[in-house]
């Protein structure tokens, strides 16, 4: 379980994370929402050690991971994949999963024997099956389309097999019937895969369509979390956020 | 930088069981190319060419190693010339004042070499780009400086004179010509294979990766620092090697062999041969030297006709030689498949 004990993180005067507490139970699927600047990616940069909190606590199965360097973090099994694909352009599809691996297996410092290490070959295979780009494997990673550039992202994150998944706007910069698709398979990890999954979105439709729980935030804050049944009709999260038009959707 | 990515041209194949062979290719095409130059003594005379062989050694074991650093890790040194003239130096004082077997003072400077460039490394390898390239640099003068000021120990801008002894060993003769000649093509041999082992090894595609997208190899839980701490030592290593080839081949050690523009030819090196293959720097290296040898036949002013070949391959090309060559093939391929 991924606990999140009273994290914050200023910058300046600005509180980008104030006190922020939640849970996140084993095999959770949640969505963070909230208007630009609320500090979802600042979040996530905490909790991955991309940034170091001021204050609080970020245990993952009761280990304190606050303030830990991002390798550190990763070996502990929280991976992530970026708002905008964070890849290797020069690499291969292949090459990319097999050295993730070998990063994994702590092999990659290994000199005296050849790329890629056999035993890296299994995992890789199986994640790129995953994420529908093994007939992809061949292509360099900065030839790929947008789509399938943050799939590859996606399926470096999935390859360490982590316990906690965590995705900044894994639609980000994709068209309608791509963003559908795309979380649709998002969906089908965190079933398939019984990892704790968390994810930054914008599109509202989708968040209350796939989410079974959603957390608000506002100015660094939590404004609100619950179901997507009880976010639509928090009057809180109306008035900052959703405005009216989802309210009366629901209604 | 699409010029500077080492490894580029170089695909993966599919089938398992392809590294051992990769690695069975790449020992056999050693052997042949160790028995060719193995054999030129027989076969010519000359000893202006065994002489060109044996600098191309040095130069090559120099500028490849060069690559590790700038085409495979992204990291672009302007120093890196201060491990050639550290080899050359530590291997002809070891010589003169110690009188060890030749082999002793190899391993010796080896792990000289390997201290020094840990603690300089250390220093630079945090920094990034320009600000690399800059530190490096002021490391190569103050190494520069040091051997001039301290002229007691180093001879100062007279070099280290009086000729390097070259006991022989395992009835290895290195004052003999051929001898000099056949060990120099071993060293270098031997030398590119061991870099060639890095470069296609699990921690060759780590420095790929930290090439690409160093934060994002951090967040697979590869500790940057520490990679690129690695192979800044394993390349002053490989340099060292060439400082003390053209030790042997001058029988001395001067200045000039750790003065900046030793680094500023391996990158000038680099840029003609093309670093997207693992022979680009070799290749440069060659056409280099060649350059060097013909131009200054017919002109004093040398340095101009280099600067416009130099900026022919960086403008007109983009790319170096060997790199345009396996982009070629990558195209020719390409269209074969039907793409």
């Amino acid at each position: 379980m991924l606990e999140i004990r009273n994290l914050a993180k200023s910058f300046g005067g600005v509180k980008a994370t104030n006190d922020v507490t939640l849970d996140f139970p084993d095999g959770s699927l949640t969505a963070v929402i909230g208007p630009n600047g609320a500090g979802k990616s600042t979040f996530f940069n905490l909790i991955t050690g991309a940034l170091k909190p001021d204050s609080g606590q970020v245990l993952l199965d009761g280990v304190d991971l606050a303030g830990r360097s991002p390798p550190e973090i990763v070996r502990h099994g929280v991976g992530r994949a970026f708002q905008v694909a964070s890849i290797f352009k020069s690499l291969t599809v292949q090459e990319t999963m097999l050295a993730a691996v070998s990063a994994d297996q702590r092999s990659s410092a290994v000199l005296h024997k050849r790329f890629p290490l056999p035993e890296t070959r299994d995992r890789a295979e199986h994640v790129m099956e995953l994420l529908g780009l093994a007939g992809k494997r061949n292509r360099t990673a900065a030839t790929l389309s947008h789509g399938d550039q943050k799939l590859l992202d996606i399926a470096l994150a999935l390859v360490l097999e982590p316990k906690v998944l965590l995705l900044d706007e894994p639609t980000a910069g994709m068209g309608p019937e791509e963003r559908w698709r795309m979380i649709d398979k998002v969906r089908e990890l965190w079933e398939t895969q019984k990892i704790t999954v968390v994810f930054i979105e914008h599109d509202m439709d989708i968040v209350f369509k796939i989410a079974p729980k959603i957390v608000v935030l506002c100015y660094g804050r939590i404004l609100a979390t619950g179901t997507p049944d009880e976010i639509r009709n928090n009057s809180a999260v109306i008035d900052a956020y959703l405005g009216t038009e989802h309210a009366g959707a629901a209604a | 930088m699409t010029e500077l990515e080492a490894g580029r041209a170089e695909r993966l194949a599919p089938a398992s069981g392809s590294a051992a062979f990769q690695r069975y290719r790449d020992v056999l095409i050693a052997l042949i190319a160790f028995a060719v130059l193995a054999c030129l003594p027989l076969l010519s005379g000359s000893k202006a060419l065994l002489d060109f062989v044996i600098r191309c050694s040095a130069y090559g074991l120099f500028a490849t190693s060069l690559n590790l650093l700038v085409g495979y890790t992204g990291l672009t040194s302007f120093g890196h010339g201060m491990f050639f003239g550290l080899g050359a130096y530590s291997f002809g004082l070891i010589m003169q004042r110690l009188g060890v077997p030749i082999p002793v003072a190899f391993v010796a400077t080896l792990a000289i070499t390997a201290v020094i460039a840990a603690a300089i490394g250390a220093i630079c390898v945090r920094l990034k780009e320009i600000y690399f390239a800059f530190v490096t640099l002021a490391f190569q003068m103050l190494i520069h400086s040091m051997i001039l000021s301290w002229a007691s120990f180093t001879g100062g801008d007279q070099g280290l004179r009086g000729g390097i002894p070259r006991p022989v060993f395992l009835g290895i003769d290195l004052a003999n010509h051929v001898h000099l000649y056949v060990a120099s093509c071993a060293l270098l041999i031997l030398g590119l294979l061991a870099m060639r082992q890095i470069a296609q090894s699990p921690f060759g595609y780590t420095l790929r990766m930290i090439r690409d997208n160093a934060a994002r190899a951090s967040f697979l839980g590869i500790d940057v620092w520490r990679a690129k701490l690695t192979v800044f030592v394993l390349a002053a290593l490989f340099a060292s090697m060439g400082g003390m080839v053209m030790a042997l081949f001058v029988s001395g050690a001067y200045p000039e062999f750790a003065y900046w523009t030793i680094s500023g030819e391996g990158i000038f090196i680099n840029m003609l041969g093309g670093v997207s293959t693992f022979l680009g720097p070799m290749v440069g290296t060659v056409l280099l030297l060649l350059l060097n040898d013909t131009v200054t036949r017919f002109t004093e002013y040398h340095g101009i006709v280099l600067g416009v070949v130099i900026l022919f391959f960086a403008l007109g090309l983009r790319k170096g030689l060997l790199d345009f060559v396996a982009e070629w093939f990558a195209h020719r391929r390409d269209a074969v498949e039907g793409r």
